[in-house]
């Protein structure tokens, strides 16, 4: 499916036509709640297998904009493509189906589940699609879907905590069950709300490893950070939204000397 | 927590046994008798079956008694245009409770929270009123449904005479109004509480598997946060209208048991009071448990026909230890809650429940095996208990 | 047309009841966030303050009439109310007559205490529990506050009736130029009068006081009037008995047009909260033009030539309603975005 580019952003132009091998596309996507531009005429194109970070100011948009994505919010106009899916209309279910997983920026567990059921309910989801109907297997018997999510809950540091209930773990231990709930699916697109908002920093290297180790994998990630630092370890490639629009897009180095965005975002933060 | 098949087997057996025994265990508190176990057994599978859908999705449906409506209703019209067979009035029963929860479910599940419990509380208002009108011919309206003596005359309806076709065609004579069997043993008395408890025992075992399955954790995932689950890529919807499915089967199921062992079906067992005490029942034994539901029917159908057959005599001499001006006013206080008081026993009952102990009996027990714990030992106790509802 | 316009007058009465009974439940579910099942078992307790007035005028005592005797040519033992003894025989007729309008007073007591006191000592502790559970208390509550009602006045209905003056019927047709056709009992009139008056003053009191607006601003945004320092919790009392004291009234006047049992209170609420849900939860107005909608709905739904060509149509018409109301507009007739959604 081609999509055609119209408006002029302030992206490089190899990077609009970079068609053939970038997954996600955003196009011209504008969102308003009651007057208020969330966004408007935001374009954006991630590349297979980078990690690619949003950033910006509170209140930029940032969250709007993967809500959008995953079918939490419709747009008012525009339009999302994966793989060339169109996203905009479908279901969440739907969307999660086609391999993209989201990491909310206030964590989104099921708190009356143990950690490891947390984990495996993704999982079957990834294995048996939206509905299977089979009141008669049962949960857990499976072994190596279950040795899976005890490694993955491993990999991000949970394996102490298998029966745990969700409800009882602290914020920054959801976030990390709900990036092993998200990295379970082996998702093509990891969507990341402030992964480490509100993690102590070993925590934050932690995770930046983890992702980094990922990144290997060929996943593509998109990531929402105010974490320079935390941007700076892992991005390929940086947008900028502010007051709901693109105002840069680039590398790391690029964005680093924009001045632009220096006015707008880096200004008040400390790289 | 996952070996814990042996734990499912055990609990299973120790359910099977007790259900078996109920007359035994009856006994000391004045409940062996027929009737009452038929009811303990019926109830407690209705419980089971509604607990599938609440206990696990959190769904409060207000309208399940449409469905033991159902099942009654269609248990009857087998015997009387089949056979005095019950297995075949079973059998239909569930199927078309089943359907009529498909229907009903399917444009319900269109909504959650109170709406849910709205609608399903229309639908069977709906239901009861019509059968009291518009359904008659098929209800039998106020007086209820009924079995007949054979067509001899072929201007009776068949309100007032049965065909029994299958009885026919095997040459089964009647000499009068027959009453149901189980392949020629009764289905009332004692006969009738073991057809009930074997089924109990069958539908206790589907609700464990179900509950222990991964069907069983995407509907508690449901409860838990629905939202999260379709960011997860599970759409909810299937699941409930399974689970409410399932659960309308299970009511069916029961209401036809009632027809099995009573051969007579009225509109007022639809009413929503009747969705109201199956609510109760759940949630007095344990809302989510297995094991819950049952012995909250069990205490309230026990406590119903005890409490409510007590009179001011039976208090006042039960009271008689006491000074005579004391005893009057005690018995009289009493007296209010017993016999045709029971209802507000029953109302209280409800208020204790939901304010002091929420998760009901089972909760209660597991705080009491709590406090015998050694201190070091109740952190995973408490976690393993709480984590598999299902104990 | 006669018979249209009669079914329109029999809604009216009936719509003003349920109309009154959602309000306070709808007002009850915006401010407090609670969903009290036993609102209806308040429009059954006021039904009952004229059921206990009415047996309080006549508890007598036992005298002999000297000067009579009866059929067995013995004195005649008369029962003399007590009223009549201390108030003289005029007023004590009068107090008979106006038993229900007088109830209102007493309704008003007895409906402000039983709410503030429900709101204290039950609801209050819910605030913040799950809407099932809330549901199920208050179901518990209603069930213990029939029973007790039970108990003291029996199973059966007990009818009551309107003042004379108003106790007649009245010929609408005439006064409107539709013929002598449309003739109407006077006391259903003066109920919709009553319930009128009460709605429009529950509006007038939230729309130009400033408690008013503090409770509206509550239902709009509960977090936001919470954190502005304003003290909610007492609020929330008097919002509440507010409500119990409507429902009440309504039941007060409604002892003429139906005579009140104890049941009143489960049979009103099903169709309270259906009329709450179509209007739209927490939505005041919607409450009102639901309330009103659905009993003139059910009154034609019971016309015979309705029912010829729909049977049974006039016991399941408000359901069917609610189902198609629930299914094609989410939110009710007037519902707002975000109440209840979940
Ligand atoms: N559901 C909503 N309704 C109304 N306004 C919203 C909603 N979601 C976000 N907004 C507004 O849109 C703007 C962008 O929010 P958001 O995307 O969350 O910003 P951030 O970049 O910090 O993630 C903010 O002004 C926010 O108040
Ligand atoms: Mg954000």
């Amino acid at each position: 499916m081609a999509v055609t580019e119209t408006s002029a952003t302030e992206a490089p132009r190899e990077f609009q036509s970079g068609v053939a091998n970038s997954v996600l596309h955003i196009n011209d996507v504008h969102k308003s709640f009651a007057g208020l531009h969330a966004l408007s005429d935001v374009d954006l194109a991630v590349r297979e297998g980078e990690t690619h970070a949003i950033i910006g100011p509170n209140g930029a948009g940032k969250s709007t904009l993967l809500n959008v994505c995953v079918g939490r919010l419709k747009p008012d106009r525009g339009s999302v493509t994966f793989d060339g899916e169109i996203l905009t209309g479908k279901e969440p279910h739907e969307i999660n189906q086609l391999g993209v997983a989201r990491v909310f920026q206030t964590p989104e567990v099921f708190p009356d589940l143990t950690v490891l059921e947390n984990v495996m309910v993704p999982a079957l989801s990834k294995r048996d699609g939206h509905f299977t109907l089979n009141p008669f297997k049962r949960f857990g018997a499976e072994t190596r879907l279950r040795d899976e999510a005890e490694a993955t809950l491993k990999s991000v540091g949970l394996q102490g905590q298998l029966t745990a209930l969700a409800s009882s773990m602290s914020r920054g231990d959801k976030r990390r069950l709900e990036l092993a709930m998200g990295l379970i699916q082996h998702p093509r697109l990891l969507l990341l709300d402030e992964p480490t908002a509100g993690m102590a920093r070993h925590d934050t290297n932690a995770t930046i490893d983890l992702l980094k180790q990922i990144k290997e994998g060929g996943m593509t990630k998109v990531i929402i950070e105010h974490d320079m630092h935390v941007v700076f370890s892992l991005a390929d490639r940086i947008s900028v939204l502010a007051g709901g629009r693109i105002i840069a897009q680039g590398t790391p180095e690029e964005i680093k000397n924009n001045p632009k965005v220096k006015e707008a975002y880096l200004g008040d933060e400390e790289v | 927590m996952f070996s814990q098949s042996r734990n499912d087997w055990l609990l299973f057996i120790g359910f099977s046994i007790a259900v078996l025994c109920a007359p035994i265990l009856m006994e000391p508190f004045g409940g062996n008798y027929p009737d009452l176990l038929q009811k303990l057994a019926i109830f407690g599978l209705f419980a089971i079956g509604f607990n599938i859908l609440f206990g696990l999705t959190g769904y409060l449906s207000f309208g399940h008694a449409a469905f033991i409506g159902v099942g009654s209703y269609v248990s009857i019209w087998s015997f009387k245009l089949l056979t005095m067979n019950a297995i075949p009035a079973v059998l239909f029963s569930v199927i078309i409770a089943g359907v009529f929860a498909f229907l009903i479910g399917y444009v319900s599940l269109r909504r959650s929270g109170i709406y849910f419990s709205i609608l399903t509380l229309a639908f069977a208002q709906m239901c009861y009123s019509l059968a009291y009108s518009v359904l008659t011919p098929i209800t039998n309206g106020e007086t209820g449904l009924q079995l007949r003596a054979l067509r001899t005359n072929p201007d009776l309806g068949l309100l007032d005479a049965d065909i029994r076709v299958l009885d026919q065609a095997l040459g089964i004579q009647e000499t009068s109004v027959p009453t149901p069997n189980f392949f020629g043993l009764q289905t009332s008395g004692y006969e009738g509480f073991y057809f009930c408890a074997v089924i109990l025992i069958v539908g206790f075992f589907i609700a464990q598997k179900i509950t222990n399955s991964n069907f069983g954790m995407m509907l508690k995932a449901i409860k838990s946060n629905q939202n999260r689950l379709n960011y997860t890529g599970i759409h909810a919807r299937p699941y409930l209208l399974a689970a409410f499915v399932i659960s309308g089967m299970y009511a069916g199921l029961a209401g036809s048991l009632m027809a099995v062992t009573d051969p007579i079906a009225g509109a007022e067992r639809m009413q929503w009071t009747a969705s109201g005490e199956v609510v109760l029942m759940t949630i007095l034994g344990g809302v989510g448990t297995l094991v819950g539901p049952v012995l909250g029917a069990g205490i309230i159908k026990y406590a119903e026909q005890k409490v409510s057959s007590w009179n001011e005599g039976i208090i006042s001499d039960f009271f008689s230890f006491l000074p005579a001006g004391l005893q009057d006013f005690t018995a009289s206080f009493v007296s209010l809650f017993v016999g045709e008081g029971w209802h507000l026993t029953l109302g209280l009952l409800f208020m204790v429940i939901v304010i002091f102990l929420p998760g009901g009996m089972m909760e209660g027990f597991r705080r009491i095996v709590g406090l015998f714990k050694r201190p070091n030992d109740n952190d995973t106790v408490s976690n393993s208990a709480t984590a598999q509802p299902a104990e | 047309m006669d018979e249209i316009f009669l079914q329109v007058l029999n809604g009216l009465d009936k719509g003003g009841a349920y109309a009154l009974i959602a309000l306070g439940l709808t007002l009850v579910f915006g401010t407090l966030g609670v969903v009290n099942f036993a609102h209806g078992t308040l429009f059954m307790l006021g039904a009952f303050c004229t059921v206990a007035l009415n047996r309080m005028l006549t508890t007598s005592y036992q005298r002999v009439n000297p000067d009579k005797t009866d059929f067995l040519g013995n004195p005649l033992k008369e029962d003399i109310p007590y009223v009549q003894d201390w108030f003289g025989a005029d007023f004590s007729a009068f107090v008979f007559d106006y038993n229900v309008p007088i109830s209102i007073l007493l309704a008003i007591v007895v409906m402000g205490l039983v709410g503030v006191i429900m709101e204290r000592g039950l609801i209050k502790h819910f605030y913040n529990r799950p809407h099932a559970d809330q549901i199920l208390v208050t179901f518990g509550l209603a069930i213990v506050m029939q029973e007790i009602v039970k108990h003291y006045f029996g199973a059966n209905p007990i009818p009551q009736n309107a003042p004379d003056i108003v106790g007649g019927a009245a010929n609408i047709g005439a006064w409107i130029g539709l013929g002598d056709n449309v003739v109407y009992p006077v006391w259903r009139l003066v109920y919709f009068a009553f319930s009128a008056t009460i709605i429009f003053s529950v509006f007038a009191f939230l729309q130009f006081t400033t408690f008013g607006m503090v409770v509206r601003a509550g239902m709009q945004d509960r977090e936001t009037v919470g954190l502005l320092g304003i003290n909610i919790e007492r609020r929330f009392t008097i919002v509440f008995a507010l409500a119990a004291i409507v429902a009440g009234l309504a039941g007060v006047m409604y002892t003429p047009i139906l005579p009140p049992d104890y049941h009143w209170g489960m049979d009103f609420l099903v169709l309270s909260f259906v009329v709450v849900v179509v209007g739209g939860m927490g939505s005041l107005g919607g409450a009102v033009l639901a309330g009103f909608m659905l009993g003139i709905l059910q009154s034609f739904a019971s016309m015979n030539q309705v029912k010829a060509i729909f049977p049974g149509i006039d016991q399941i018409i408000i359901y069917l309603v609610a189902v198609i109301i629930l299914l094609t507009l989410p939110r009710g007739l007037m519902g707002r975005k975000g109440v209840m959604e979940d």
